[in-house]
């Protein structure tokens, strides 16, 4: 191997020393619905319902649903509530002013939000998808609730319903590196009082949720990666012929 | 200048040999062609190393038709801006496409430059007769720089806010007129409107004017004087019967056929990324991006894009502490020289006033660590362009260097990738010692060069370039 081609090949690894992993509530992994119509639509439903309410998703148009299979007519009668027209973004009726007053802040727009809180080794769906599940009893915080991931979450738990309330149980333990010190170790949920659905059923729509929420931060991701096959064999073949060409005129080079 | 002469065609001439000979009576197209590229012999043992340099040149084209698209769709308004990029990426068609293309442009382009000049330092590309080139490119690398930095305010993410933030403020360490240097840049007291609106008149069209006509002299120069190759021979000492260097083919059709294969190759590349890691792991686009810019909320974690992070990492390295190391590195060097070196006393003197001056205002109590962090970090960029006169080896390609050299431009490289991670990398303590000790290895590379490049047993250069038929 010579000198430059070595190079190339450190040059080839630096990838490899990715970003270190952040430390925080480890997350769970959010599971694939990028091409289940069926649960896009249903976390489309739970995102209009739930999440509209108070946050904007100012970049999506209401019709660009239809890439999900669903028609402008199903789009009027089940997603739109206040006489908004099909064009139109989704925004909410909340003043942000209000917003502010209620919450402390302005909730995020939530257009890019699943990108947005990607993270190294993590989709922004594996955030979403922990964050949404890890709401706990605290009566110390003005909503009644906490959060594992976001601690001291300005928002409340808007699918307590869906989920019932769970509290979390913490256990005194001596840190390992400093025997004066105890850590505050989290140590599992405890369901204090059901929800209307099983603890399967509301990961299930979580799920679809934050798939719903996937989508939305980039419609045009499925196109793009169906369209990328046939580019990549295009270049392909046009490599391939570039390679002979060259080849052909260099063979008269001595 | 003779008087104007029309230049006859028999009457069946074709129609396009007439053409271009009526063009060519009034203006220079073969000749340019033939000068330029056409005729143009460059040395036939090109490697892998020399096709960055036409790949460059295809990415400022596809940077320039994209930009100018996305220009056609975005808001330089600050309530607008975050908006208008989303809006180019759902709404307009194939904006997504357009988009992806000109931010992994952005990075290609990059990867490209630091390629090109490693193959410059490489292979002694920058030595004479070729100083200027390497000037002409690396006043391109400066505006390259300058490019990215207003485009990467544009879409207005905080990384954009954040960005911008810190490092307008660095000029803001220059003493007496710092904080109304950085007031001025910004037309604001903090990131604003009026700052987006001036980095996108620099972004759209100063610095693109600039760069164009700097990739116009350094294309010039360069063939002014001639292609240097891997071995670092000068062919043009070695001509043939038909007044061409035996070593050298015409660029066309050669290196045309050669150079459009290295296209496609590039082209896989670039389309794996613009169609399936178009965020390429937070690096390319960084994912705090995705959230509007706010003038309140202050990320935990601010690191310039990748492409800069080697020098930033310079900055971050200059820290209180190291201050004190400086200022004997610069005494030690300053004696070094001062023994060591053949300049003229004069010249001694005038280096051992400046740097006395220098050691004077590291002293904790003068001028604080954070500008001078500014000045490595300047310095760190233009020490680049002293290569041609800082390289005394006799011979110019690595090939024909002693072994231990490739060493100390492997010690380099290393450092200057090391530098590069860090600066993506939270400040650590550990992370802070080894980008000091990068820091200090980068800056002896090339302070010292004048005296190691010329140290060793060189191998013999062949007359004729190493050449293996395909």
């Amino acid at each position: 191997m010579n000198f430059s081609k070595k190079l190339l090949a450190i040059l080839a690894l630096l990838p490899g020393l990715a970003f270190a992993s952040e430390g925080g509530f480890p997350l769970d992994k959010a599971p694939d619905r990028s091409h289940n119509m069926a649960a896009l639509q249903n976390g489309a439903k739970l995102f209009v319902n739930y999440c509209l309410n108070c946050h904007n998703a100012s970049s999506m148009r209401y019709n660009r649903l239809r890439d999900l299979g669903l028609t402008e007519d199903q789009i009027k009668q089940n997603l739109l509530f206040t006489g908004e027209k099909v064009g139109e973004m989704m925004t909410t009726a909340m003043p942000a002013k209000d917003a502010k007053a209620w919450f402390g802040t302005v909730p995020p727009d939530l257009s890019v939000i699943a990108r947005a809180k990607a993270s190294p080794g993590n989709t922004g769906g594996d955030y979403l998808y922990t964050y949404l599940r890890t709401f706990y009893k605290d009566d110390s915080r003005p909503t009644g609730f906490n959060n594992m991931v976001l601690p001291n979450a300005a928002m409340p738990h808007v699918l307590w319903e869906l989920q019932g309330v769970q509290s979390a149980k913490f256990v005194e333990e001596k840190d390992p590196h400093d025997e004066a010190k105890t850590m505050h170790k989290f140590a599992g949920f405890e369901q204090v009082k059901p929800g209307s659905m099983s603890k399967l059923e509301f990961d299930t729509a979580v799920a679809d949720l934050v798939g719903y929420m996937e989508w939305m931060a980039e419609p045009a991701q499925q196109q793009r990666k169906r369209l990328g096959v046939w580019v990549l064999l295009f270049m392909t073949g046009f490599a391939i012929l570039a390679w002979r060409l060259n080849a052909s005129f260099w063979k008269e080079v001595k | 200048m003779g008087a104007f002469k029309e230049t006859k065609f028999p009457a069946d001439a074709p129609v396009a040999q007439k053409a271009v000979g009526w063009v060519d009576d009034r203006f220079p197209l073969t000749k340019l062609w033939n000068d330029q590229w056409g005729k143009y012999y460059a040395p036939k043992n090109f490697n892998f190393w020399y096709i960055f340099g036409s790949l460059a040149a295809l990415v400022l084209v596809l940077q320039i038709v994209t930009g100018i698209f996305l220009t056609m769709h975005y808001k330089p308004d600050a309530n607008l801006a975050f908006a208008s990029v989303e809006y180019i990426m759902r709404e307009v068609p194939w904006g997504w496409l357009v988009r992806y293309m000109h931010s992994t442009g952005a990075s290609s382009f990059f990867i490209i430059v630091y390629l090109h000049m490693t193959r410059g330092l490489l292979y002694g590309s920058y030595r004479k007769p070729r100083e200027l080139v390497w000037l002409f490119g690396f006043a391109v690398f400066l505006c390259l720089m300058a490019e990215a930095f207003f485009g990467y305010l544009l879409p207005w993410g905080q990384m954009s806010y954040w960005g911008a933030q810190v490092i307008v403020n660095l000029f803001g360490a220059i003493p007496l007129i710092g904080p109304d240097l950085s007031l001025w840049i910004r037309g604001d007291y903090v990131v604003s409107d009026a700052t987006l609106n001036r980095f996108f008149a620099f972004h759209v069209i100063a610095i693109p004017l600039v760069l164009l006509g700097l990739v116009a002299a350094h294309l010039i120069a360069l063939h002014e004087v001639g292609s240097s190759n891997p071995d670092g021979i000068e062919v043009k000492e070695n001509l043939g019967a038909d007044g061409h260097p035996v070593d050298s083919i015409p660029s066309h059709p050669y290196y045309t056929v050669h150079d459009i294969f290295g296209v496609s190759v590039f082209l896989v590349l670039f389309s794996a990324v613009v169609f399936f890691a178009p965020e390429m792991g937070g690096y390319f686009l960084e994912y705090n991006n995705f959230l509007p810019g706010d003038s309140l909320k202050t990320p935990l974690h601010i690191a310039p894009t990748w492409y800069f992070t080697p020098f930033y990492s310079v900055l971050r390295a200059t820290t209180a502490d190291f201050m004190w190391v400086l200022m004997v590195g610069v005494a030690a060097y300053v004696s070094f020289l001062w023994l060591k070196s053949k300049l003229a006393f004069r010249t001694k003197a005038v280096i051992a006033v400046i740097a006395l001056l220098a050691i004077i205002g590291m002293l904790p109590s003068v001028l604080d660590a954070k500008f001078w962090g500014v000045v490595f970090f300047g310095g760190s960029v233009v020490i680049l362009a002293f290569l041609p006169w800082l390289d005394h080896s006799p011979v110019k390609s690595i090939r024909y260097r002693p072994d231990w050299h490739k060493y100390v431009y492997a010690g380099l490289f290393i450092s200057f990738l090391l530098l590069g991670y860090l600066g993506t990398q939270p400040p650590a303590p550990v992370g802070t010692i080894v980008s000091q000790i990068a820091t200090l290895y980068y800056f002896a590379f090339f302070l010292l060069m004048p005296w190691w490049s010329e140290m060793g047993t060189f191998k013999k250069v062949p007359d004729r370039v190493v050449f293996h038929a395909h």
